[in-house]
C-alpha cells in the first residue's frame, strides 16, 4: 500500500483525473496518499503551515460520489466533470479559505480567522478540487527565500540546505515533493516563477487582471497577481483555467475570456512539437546579467538552441530598460506595500496590544507584529511616498515604469510570440547567504520583476540541471497571452521528453521525510552558526 | 537625491506607525541608504515627457449598480476582533484625558 501510495502521488494531474473516471482508485485514496506524503515530509521540509486533513478528506468523500454517479450516467456526463474534480491543491497562507487560519506568513495574522472564502478558493470548490492545507510564505509575500516567514524557513527538497525561492516557496516546494499535483501562488515581482525555477517545476504568473484577488491578502496592487504551480504546463494550464475571469468583486479584475485552449494543450508530443515550427521568439540580452552562474545560462542556451532545432526563430532582442527594473519595482511595490498594510492595527483583527493609549498600542502591535523584512519595505514606501520625496521617488519611478512596459510593447508591435529568458539568474541558494544583504535577496528577481512592471504573464519551465539543482526557462508574452505561453511550455516539454534530467526527482526527497534529520530552521541555525 | 540621517529614520517610522528598538533604527538607517543608493541611477533617465504608470491594464471607471446585498451577519463581522461589547468593537479612547 505504501508503494503504490508513492506510485500514485507521483502521477500528474491530468493522469490522476484519468485514473479516478476510470475507477482505478479513488479521490480519498489519492487524498490519503498526498495527505500521508506531506504530513511525513513536513518535519524535513516545513512546506505547509497547516495540513486541513478532515476537510481534504470531506471534499475527497463528496468528489467521489460526483465520480460515482457521473460514471453511473454514462460517458458524456463522466467526460464533462471538471477536470480538478477529487485532485488535491496547495493553497499559499495568504488565500481566505472560510474559518480556515491566513497568516500571510506574519505574526500579526496569528490567530485570525477568515470569515470568507476568496473567489479562487469558491472556483476551486466548485470545481471539486480538495484543498489540503495551507503552505509556507515569507511574510506578507515579501521575499525570494521564504527565510522572511515568521513560521521558521522551507527547505528545497532538492538539496535540503538551500531555499526553496519564494515568496510562494512553501506551494513550490511542496508541488516539487509531489504533496499535492496543484498548488496557488502569488507573483508580484517574481514569487511564483522564481520558486518554480528553483524547485524544478512548473509555475505561471498570468497577466494581470487575469486571476481575481478577491479574498487574497494584499502587498503591492498594481503588481500582485495569482497564479498555478503544477509539474508540468498542462495542468498549470488546467489550473488556471479553474481559477480565472472577471469577479465583480474584483474592479481591477478584466472582462477577458478565459481561453478554453487552455483545456486543449496537446497530450502528444509530436503535436506539442509541431506547435513550436515558425514561432518567433526573442532572446533579450540584458536578462543574461552579470552575476548570472555560468550553468544557468548554459541550461537556457541550450534550451533555446533546442526551440531552434524544433522550428522556432529566436533573435536576439534588447529591453534597454530592464538595468531601472530593479531600483523601479523597489520604489513602487514598498509604496503600494506601506499604504496596504496600514490596515493592520489589531483592533479589528488579528494580533494586538491593548495596554496603552491609542498611538503607543499600534505603535506596539505594528513595531511587534512585522517581521525585519516587512519594516523595512514599510519604511522604504512610507518614504517615498512622504512629502518633499514623492516625486523624485514615486512619481519617477511611475514614468520609468512607462518606459520598461513601452520596450515590451515594441517586441509584441513587431510580431514576437514570446520571449526566451532565464527565470533566476542562479539556482537554489544556502540558507542564510542573501539575508546580510537586503540588495542581495532582490537582485534574485531582476529577471521576473519587469514582468510585473509591465502587466504581463510569464511562465517558468524546467529546463535542466546546473551543479545537480534545477533550472527554469522563462517565457514572456503579450498581455491575454497565457494560452500561447503554455503551448510553448508544451512544446519545450515535448522535445526534451527524453532528455536525460526529465525523470529526476528532487535528490533529498528521501532525507526530507527522516524525522531524525534537522528541521529547515535548524539547518539554517547551522548554516547561519557556521558562516 | 537624499540620504537618511538617523532622525529621518525615526520620523518615517513615526509616519508608518511602526514602533522600533534603538537598535532596528540603527540598523535601518544603514539599509536604508544602501537601498536608496541604488534608486539614485533612476536619476540618469530623462523622464520630463513621460507619463506615469499606475497600472498596466485598459480598463477604467469600474460601476456596478447600486443594490443592497446580504453582508455578514455582525457576529461574523465581530468574530476576530480582541474585544467587542453590545455589538461593537472596544478601542481605546481617542478624546479626552485620563478616563
Amino acid at each position: 500500500m505504501v508503494a503504490e501510495a508513492n506510485e500514485l502521488i507521483r502521477g500528474s494531474g491530468h493522469e490522476l483525473a484519468a485514473g479516478l473516471r476510470a475507477g482505478a482508485f479513488s479521490s480519498v485514496e489519492l487524498v490519503e496518499a498526498h495527505l500521508a506524503a506531506a504530513e511525513r515530509d513536513n518535519h524535513g521540509l516545513h512546506a505547509w503551515l497547516t495540513i486541513e486533513d478532515t476537510g481534504a478528506r470531506a471534499a475527497a468523500t463528496a468528489a467521489d460520489s460526483r465520480l460515482v454517479q457521473a460514471r453511473r450516467e454514462g460517458p458524456a456526463v463522466l467526460a464533462g466533470l471538471p477536470p480538478l474534480l477529487g485532485l488535491p491543491v496547495a493553497l499559499k497562507d495568504l488565500v481566505s479559505v472560510e474559518g480556515g487560519q491566513c497568516t500571510a506568513g506574519s505574526r500579526i495574522l496569528e490567530g485570525y480567522r477568515a470569515p470568507y472564502d476568496a473567489h479562487i478558493t469558491e472556483r476551486l470548490r466548485a470545481a471539486g478540487a480538495v484543498i489540503l492545507g495551507k503552505t509556507n510564505m515569507d511574510e506578507f509575500a515579501m521575499g525570494s527565500s521564504t527565510e522572511h516567514s515568521a513560521f521558521g524557513p522551507t527547505s528545497n527538497p532538492w538539496d535540503l540546505d538551500r531555499v526553496p525561492g519564494g515568496s510562494s516557496g512553501g506551494s513550490a516546494a511542496a508541488i516539487a515533493a509531489f504533496h499535492a499535483p496543484f498548488g496557488i501562488g502569488t507573483d508580484t515581482g517574481g514569487s511564483i516563477r522564481q520558486p518554480a525555477a528553483l524547485c524544478g517545476i512548473v509555475g505561471m504568473k498570468p497577466t494581470y487582471g487575469r486571476v481575481s484577488r478577491y479574498g487574497i491578502v494584499a502587498f503591492a496592487s498594481s503588481l500582485d497577481q495569482i497564479g498555478p504551480f503544477a509539474r508540468d504546463s498542462r495542468d498549470a494550464a488546467a489550473l488556471l483555467h479553474a481559477v480565472a475571469g472577471r469577479d465583480e468583486r474584483d474592479s481591477t479584475s478584466a472582462p477577458v475570456p478565459v481561453p478554453d485552449a487552455l483545456l486543449a494543450l496537446a497530450a502528444s508530443d509530436d503535436a506539442a512539437a509541431g506547435a513550436l515550427r515558425g514561432k518567433r521568439l526573442g532572446l533579450p540580452r540584458e536578462y543574461f546579467v552579470a552575476g548570472m552562474e555560468p550553468g544557468v545560462e548554459a541550461r537556457v542556451r541550450e534550451a533555446v538552441a533546442a526551440l531552434e532545432a524544433a522550428g522556432a526563430t529566436v533573435d536576439e532582442v534588447s529591453l534597454p530598460h530592464t538595468e531601472y527594473g530593479l531600483a523601479t519595482y523597489y520604489i513602487v511595490a514598498p509604496a503600494e506595500a506601506s499604504a496596504n498594510l496600514a490596515r493592520y492595527d489589531g483592533i479589528r483583527y488579528g494580533r494586538g496590544r491593548r495596554d496603552g493609549d491609542t498611538l503607543s498600542n499600534e505603535l506596539a502591535t505594528r513595531g511587534e507584529g512585522f517581521g525585519a523584512e516587512v519594516k523595512r519595505r514599510i519604511m522604504l514606501g512610507t518614504y517615498a511616498l512622504s512629502a518633499g520625496y514623492y516625486d523624485a521617488y514615486y512619481l519617477k519611478a511611475q514614468k520609468v515604469r512607462t518606459l520598461i512596459k513601452a520596450d515590451f510593447d515594441r517586441l509584441w508591435d513587431a510580431g514576437f510570440d514570446a520571449l526566451v529568458a532565464p527565470t533566476s539568474p542562479t539556482v537554489a541558494f544556502r540558507f542564510g547567504a542573501r539575508l546580510a544583504d537586503p540588495v542581495s535577496m532582490y537582485l534574485s528577481d531582476a529577471c521576473t520583476l519587469p514582468v510585473n512592471m509591465a502587466g504581463l504573464p510569464g511562465v517558468s519551465i524546467p529546463c535542466g540541471l546546473s551543479d545537480g539543482l534545477p533550472v527554469g526557462l522563462q517565457l514572456i508574452g503579450a498581455p491575454w497571452s497565457e494560452a500561447g505561453l503554455l503551448e510553448l511550455a508544451r512544446g519545450y516539454e515535448a522535445i526534451t521528453a527524453d532528455a536525460a534530467w526529465r525523470g529526476l526527482e528532487p535528490t533529498q526527497l528521501a532525507l526530507a521525510g527522516d524525522p531524525t534529520q534537522p528541521s529547515p530552521a535548524e539547518r539554517a541555525a547551522a548554516l547561519a552558526g557556521a558562516a | 537625491m537624499a540620504s537618511l540621517s538617523r532622525d529621518d529614520v525615526a520620523h518615517v517610522a513615526h509616519l508608518a506607525r511602526l514602533g522600533l528598538t534603538e537598535a532596528e533604527l540603527g540598523r535601518l538607517e544603514g539599509e536604508l541608504n544602501h537601498i536608496l543608493d541604488q534608486y539614485t541611477r533612476l536619476t540618469e533617465l530623462d523622464t520630463e515627457a513621460i507619463a506615469p504608470t499606475a497600472q498596466t491594464i485598459e480598463l477604467e471607471n469600474i460601476l456596478r449598480d447600486d443594490l443592497v446585498k446580504p453582508s455578514f451577519p455582525q457576529a461574523t463581522a465581530l468574530a476576530n476582533a480582541a474585544a467587542t461589547s453590545d455589538g461593537f468593537i472596544v478601542v481605546t479612547a481617542i478624546l479626552g484625558g485620563g478616563d
